[in-house]
């Protein structure tokens, strides 16, 4: 079952909404900071298993964490999908997509939640992805 | 294994993607390239790589000869009427573009309407829209019947006194659906509009007859007919491409310049700016060698067999919805595996060493209008085997399962 999968309707929340053009896997992910922690968080979407799997991961693995905490699990996160190491007790149940490291055209796939949830912090530390379109709302 | 009689002329069928022996299914993206083209590319690079329309040298003139000998071919190819109709392009979509800002939108005035259809590829279809919206023109969409084509009726239903330009596609690359273009260059003329063929899916499949079409522009690509990437043909009437505005400027195209003004040269030269793609043109005329070489006919029926022997499958597998099963004359398969993302059972697929096309397939509006964000799709070309048949199908049943197979 996926997990904090619906959007709310509360200003509170800052919503960022991602699209890979080049396949159509369509994700928002919203967020709710207090104090610098992740309070509450949502995703919705359309998309292939592994973005839908994935986003579902990091709703459960960011939320009530302090942003650093939850910035060094999206770090651990992509060094697992690009096959430099798995860290077990940062990623939990997330360590199951180590098999896309396997996939290289599909890291893209399970990286676009993680990049919207990124992009809920802050718009400006973020790198630029030719790869990934942001959809203004 | 049955033994395929192309393995010596495309010897990257005997390369082994992911562990397995390569099963190219992809050719509507772009065909494979025989030997013959690749050598006669190298033969210019090793022996004669010069550049053309400058060389007052021995070589140059080689070049040149090279070159401009592939116009004439491409007139025969397509039995366009004179060689100056022939102008080499960057491939389809630089052709389309080149039409649409040089010929059509100077021409244009707000009111006016242009048709095309939703079956169109993105580069049939953007240029149109783009320009549309730059000059207050209306795009219009000719409907398609059931098989993804547009018939001569549907077109006529969008049309109008306000009509000015046609652009349509010859063969569509998602259903793969035939259009009567000839029929359609009618129905455009009755309305005193002129029309623009896309035909990079049909020239692999179909001969080519731009005078029986009596179409005022046709665009097709060196690399789905076994040519090199970055070669394209535009063929256009003479009266209309004397009529065109250049797309770019610079290079080879120039007459004369002077501080205050610039004369160019006549069509097709005017159209032909910088270097040209030399070795690609080269290349291309090699590839139309291998097509005549192994006539239509025989791509086609051998195509049609492969399409028959995998269709008869899928149609036992309950969970793959195909979208285009009497699309007989096609050498494409659109499915989707029911509950699977295409995305996923594409993985499936390249893990069994079987390449086909997953995603939107550059045709967004098609798959609006089958109400689906991304499908797979198979496509063949003469070098396939029932063997690769096998395997595609063998991959098909194991792509139901994804999950098993991502998460082992």
């Amino acid at each position: 079952m996926p997990r904090h999968k619906g959007l709310v309707d509360d200003a509170s929340y800052v919503t960022v909404h991602l699209k890979n053009p080049s396949c159509g896997d369509d994700m928002r992910v919203q967020t709710k900071i207090e104090a610098d922690v992740i309070t509450d968080i949502h995703h919705d979407g359309s998309g292939c298993s592994i973005c839908c799997a994935s986003a579902s991961m990091m709703a459960e693995l960011v939320k009530g964490e302090h942003i650093e905490q939850a910035q060094a699990k999206k770090k651990a996160f992509y060094q697992m999908v690009s096959g430099q190491g798995i860290d077990e007790e940062l990623l939990a149940d997330a360590i199951s997509l180590q098999g896309v490291a396997k996939l290289p055209p599909r890291i893209k796939c399970a990286t676009l939640g993680w990049k919207a949830f990124e992009q809920t912090l802050s718009v400006d530390t973020v790198e630029y992805d030719e790869g990934v379109t942001r959809i203004d709302e | 294994m049955e033994h395929n009689e192309f393995i010596n002329d495309f010897p990257i069928l005997n390369e082994e993607m992911n562990g397995h022996r390569f099963v190219y299914l992809d050719s509507a993206a772009t065909s494979l390239t025989p030997e013959c083209v690749l050598e006669k590319m190298n033969e210019y690079y090793r022996h004669y790589g010069v550049n053309v329309h400058r060389g007052v040298y021995a070589f140059g003139a080689k070049a040149d000869a090279e070159f401009e000998a592939v116009r004439d071919q491409v007139q025969c190819f397509i039995h366009a009427g004179s060689r100056e109709e022939i102008v080499f392009t960057r491939g389809t979509t630089t052709a389309i573009n080149q039409v649409a800002f040089g010929y059509v939108l100077p021409k244009l005035q707000p009111g006016d309407e242009i048709v095309t259809s939703m079956s169109e590829h993105h580069a049939n279809f953007v240029p149109w829209q783009v320009i549309a919206q730059r000059s207050g023109a209306t795009l219009r969409f000719a409907p398609l019947d059931q098989s993804g084509a547009v018939t001569a009726e549907a077109l006529r239903s969008v049309m109008s006194e306000k009509t000015r330009f046609v652009a349509l596609n010859h063969m569509s690359n998602v259903m793969s659906a035939l259009n009567d273009v000839q029929a359609l260059s009618q129905v455009a003329h009755e309305f005193g509009a002129e029309i623009l063929i896309d035909g990079a899916q049909a020239i692999p499949h179909l001969r080519v007859d731009v005078q029986a079409i009596d179409c005022d522009f046709y665009a097709f690509s060196g690399h789905k007919m076994f040519g090199p990437t970055g070669v394209g043909v535009l063929y256009g009437k003479l009266i209309c491409l004397q009529a065109m505005e250049p797309f770019e400027y610079g290079g080879a195209m120039i007459d004369q310049v002077c501080q205050v003004s610039t004369t160019y040269k006549d069509a097709p030269y005017r159209f032909e700016t910088g270097t040209p793609m030399i070795a690609e043109v080269i290349g291309l005329g090699a590839a139309i060698r291998y097509v005549e070489s192994l006539g239509y006919e025989y791509i086609q029926t051998r195509i049609e067999m492969l399409r028959a022997y995998a269709m008869e499958q899928l149609a036992q597998m309950p969970h793959v919805h195909v979208y285009n099963p009497h699309n007989y004359e096609s050498a494409t398969i659109a499915f989707n595996i029911v509950d699977v993302h295409s995305h996923d059972a594409v993985t499936v697929y390249d893990l069994e060493g079987v390449a086909i096309r997953a995603g939107h397939l550059c045709a967004q509006p098609m798959l609006s209008e089958l109400e689906q964000g991304s499908l797979l799709r198979m496509s063949l070309q003469v070098y396939n085997t029932k063997a690769d048949i096998d395997r595609f199908i063998a991959a098909t049943k194991k792509a139901s399962d994804f999950l098993d197979v991502l998460f082992l």
